[in-house]
């Protein structure tokens, strides 16, 4: 066997090959992010028309003039679906930033005092766990009116409960450790104590969890559109736009493209947060081989 | 090692390990489990009764003709008759209440009670689920296992883009397409509906069409029934095989680097062997636990897909009521969702507890 000239073996022997920026699949997902945001900055010089424009016969096949079509009112289906990244991607990275704050504020509060508090939160982020996600997402979303704010809201009430679970974790296990008792004996407040010794020690996990995450928030967020609740038309965005094509399914290019689009973009996540927690994880990272 | 316990005499030879306080372990892991997920299933009610207290706009102004509205005493009568005079607190318990005794509240959509939709929906997502949930073991763990043994080797990398291309698909869309390849386009599999047209259920006993097919003996149903499966639990499965392949494969390494396992290979046993019995029954302790998340997240796919495949089930309703904003049908669908969630992952924890016995003691 030639193996040991393969990547895989190279990296077991030589540790810095493991370094997540040297993975192919996570420079592929670094990749495509970065191509997903540059068309979202540049969409107006990219797209053909408008993604309101009505400039053409409905329903036109994927042609030279229009390279996915056109859809049920006319509207330019490549055009709507680069406007469509300036929906999902800011979208996506503002509530999965709002998630991770709320949810380490709250983890943080739980971990750190204790007693009835921590018990309050955390039984509150049971109860949010105790609903799938879309559920959950749906009846917020439903509840609050159908609209793209409400739904990105929706999103963020189910997405807080892991960053405080984990936050709390880490200050759990760090609340005891001599740097944290030493900085209370010099007689620094709770707040400061949180926002000055622990902090930095538990923004890393945060941050991995939160670019694993928005994958998940392009999912959820496309799904409650998918389902009416989210954007409204007739704005460009990608799970309405599917909508549109489940309501023509026989004309394949209406739906295709857009759930293309969503697909790279929660692929691309993935590939960049899985391979940053194989890096991460110690025991995925070194489990011994027989 | 010698024992520094008193010798029990000969008799009780088998007798080391001394009982402990509190009455059976097993029977305290179980009172626990049950009294948690019965304290969930009440903090559910809660949050749907919060829900619905955010919606903007007065029930009265709601379901009270325009003429009506400007009465003050057609108004304070409404709210009599409705509870909405007294405060949040008795109008939550009076919630509760109706909730426990399956009053769901009337459907604005289908204008029957929910609780009379949903005992008709129930079963046929439960059943998809079911059905999508097999599946995807069987095909996740066995792809997992694959990929651990294979672990850095091709296999593995072309599994890992398979399982996260699996995780990133939005379901909806999958739905979508291989509805369009599979029945529209090369009509491969039987498209929508749960029997084809013009087929008539079977007689009533579980709901589940396969069963209730086979149980009356009517073959060609039952082939429908399962025909008709096929093409919305592959949908579903896509997004839990690519779950539990990941999780199976993280187990499944991590079992690999256990002391006892060289052991095996070492004494000449074949590979399958270890594998089977030496590594995979240990792993499935996690996976089991994967399990019931995946579980939770197909009746999420299913409120995603349902509509595609017209599967009169619990996510075509969700649908209609989320499209229609018929919040007695959303909070209806949100309750019973979490309710069977809950009960799975109680499930989950009692097999858990069977598997693994060091679990109950602790």
């Amino acid at each position: 066997m030639t193996a040991s000239d393969s990547p895989a073996a190279r990296s077991r022997r030589d540790p810095a090959a493991r370094s997540p920026w040297r993975q192919p699949l996570a420079l592929v997902g670094a990749a495509f992010i970065v191509l997903w945001v540059l068309v979202a900055l540049l969409a107006p010089l990219l797209a053909p028309q408008g993604p309101l424009d009505q400039l053409s016969p409905k329903l036109l096949e994927p042609s030279a003039q229009h390279l996915f079509g056109t859809d049920e009112l006319g509207r330019d289906v490549l055009s709507r679906v680069i406007y469509g990244s300036q929906v999902s991607l800011p979208l996506a990275f503002l509530l999965v930033a709002f998630a991770a704050v709320i949810g380490s504020v709250v983890g943080g509060i739980a971990g750190f005092f204790g007693g009835w508090v921590d018990g309050a939160l955390m039984r509150l982020a049971d109860l949010v766990f105790a609903f799938p996600g879309i559920i959950l997402a749906m009846a917020v979303a439903a509840a609050l009116g159908p609209q793209l704010r409400n739904a990105v809201l929706a999103v963020v009430v189910v997405s807080w409960p892991s960053y405080a679970r984990l936050v709390r974790g880490l200050v759990l296990s760090a609340r005891n450790s001599e740097y944290v008792v030493a900085s209370r004996l010099l007689g620094s407040s709770a707040v400061r104590t949180m926002l000055v010794d622990l902090r930095p020690n538990i923004a890393g996990p945060v941050l991995v969890m939160a670019a694993l995450d928005v994958g998940n928030a392009v999912l959820l967020l496309s799904g409650l559109s998918f389902l009416g609740l989210g954007a409204q038309p007739p704005a460009a965005e990608w799970g309405a736009m599917v909508a549109a094509g489940a309501a023509n399914f026989d004309r394949w290019w209406v739906g295709l493209f857009p759930g293309l689009c969503i697909l790279t973009v929660v692929l691309a996540f993935n590939f960049v947060g899985d391979t940053l927690r194989d890096a991460l994880d110690p025991r995925t990272a070194r489990a011994i081989r027989g | 090692m010698n024992s520094a316990e008193p010798a029990s005499g000969s008799t009780g030879a088998g007798r080391r390990r001394p009982a402990r306080p509190g009455g059976l372990p097993l029977a305290r892991f179980l009172a626990r489990r049950l009294v948690a997920a019965a304290l969930l299933c009440v903090g559910i009610t809660l949050v749907a009764f919060v829900l619905t207290q955010l919606v903007p706009g007065d029930p009265a102004a709601a379901n009270l003709g325009q003429r009506a509205i400007g009465d003050p005493a057609a108004v304070a009568a409404f709210r009599a008759k409705y509870g909405l005079d007294k405060p949040v607190p008795v109008q939550y318990l009076t919630y509760l209440g109706n909730v426990l005794q399956g009053n769901f509240g009337m459907s604005q959509q289908s204008h029957r009670p929910v609780a009379q939709d949903l005992a008709e929906y129930v079963p046929a997502t439960i059943e998809l689920a079911l059905f999508a949930i097999v599946l995807s073991l069987l095909v996740g763990v066995a792809l997992g296992v694959v990929a651990a043994v294979n672990r850095d080797r091709w296999p593995d990398q072309v599994l890992r883009v398979v399982s996260l291309g699996g995780v990133s698909m939005p379901t909806f869309w999958v739905a979508l397409v291989a509805f369009y390849l599979l029945f529209f386009k090369f009509g491969l599999l039987p498209g929508g509906g749960r029997l084809d047209p013009g087929m008539n259920p079977p007689p009533y006993a579980t709901g589940f069409y396969t069963i209730d097919a086979a149980l009356a003996g009517e073959w060609d149903v039952l082939s429908s029934a399962a025909g008709h499966l096929v093409l919305p639990s592959l949908v579903l499965a896509v997004y839990t095989v690519g779950m539990l392949m990941r999780f199976t494969r993280a187990s499944v390494l991590e079992i690999l680097g256990n002391d006892y396992v060289r052991a095996a290979r070492a004494k000449g046993l074949p590979e399958r062997v270890v594998i089977l019995r030496h590594v995979l029954r240990p792993a499935m302790v996690a996976i089991i636990t994967v399990a019931g998340v995946a579980f939770g997240s197909l009746l999420s796919g299913a409120v995603l897909v349902e509509n595609i495949f017209s599967w009169p089930g619990l996510g075509q309703y969700a649908y209609r009521s989320a499209v229609n904003l018929d919040l007695p049908g959303i909070m209806g669908v949100s309750i019973v969702v979490a309710a069977v969630y809950i009960l799975i992952n109680l499930l989950v924890d009692l097999l858990y507890g069977v598997i693994d016995p060091r679990i109950r003691l602790t």
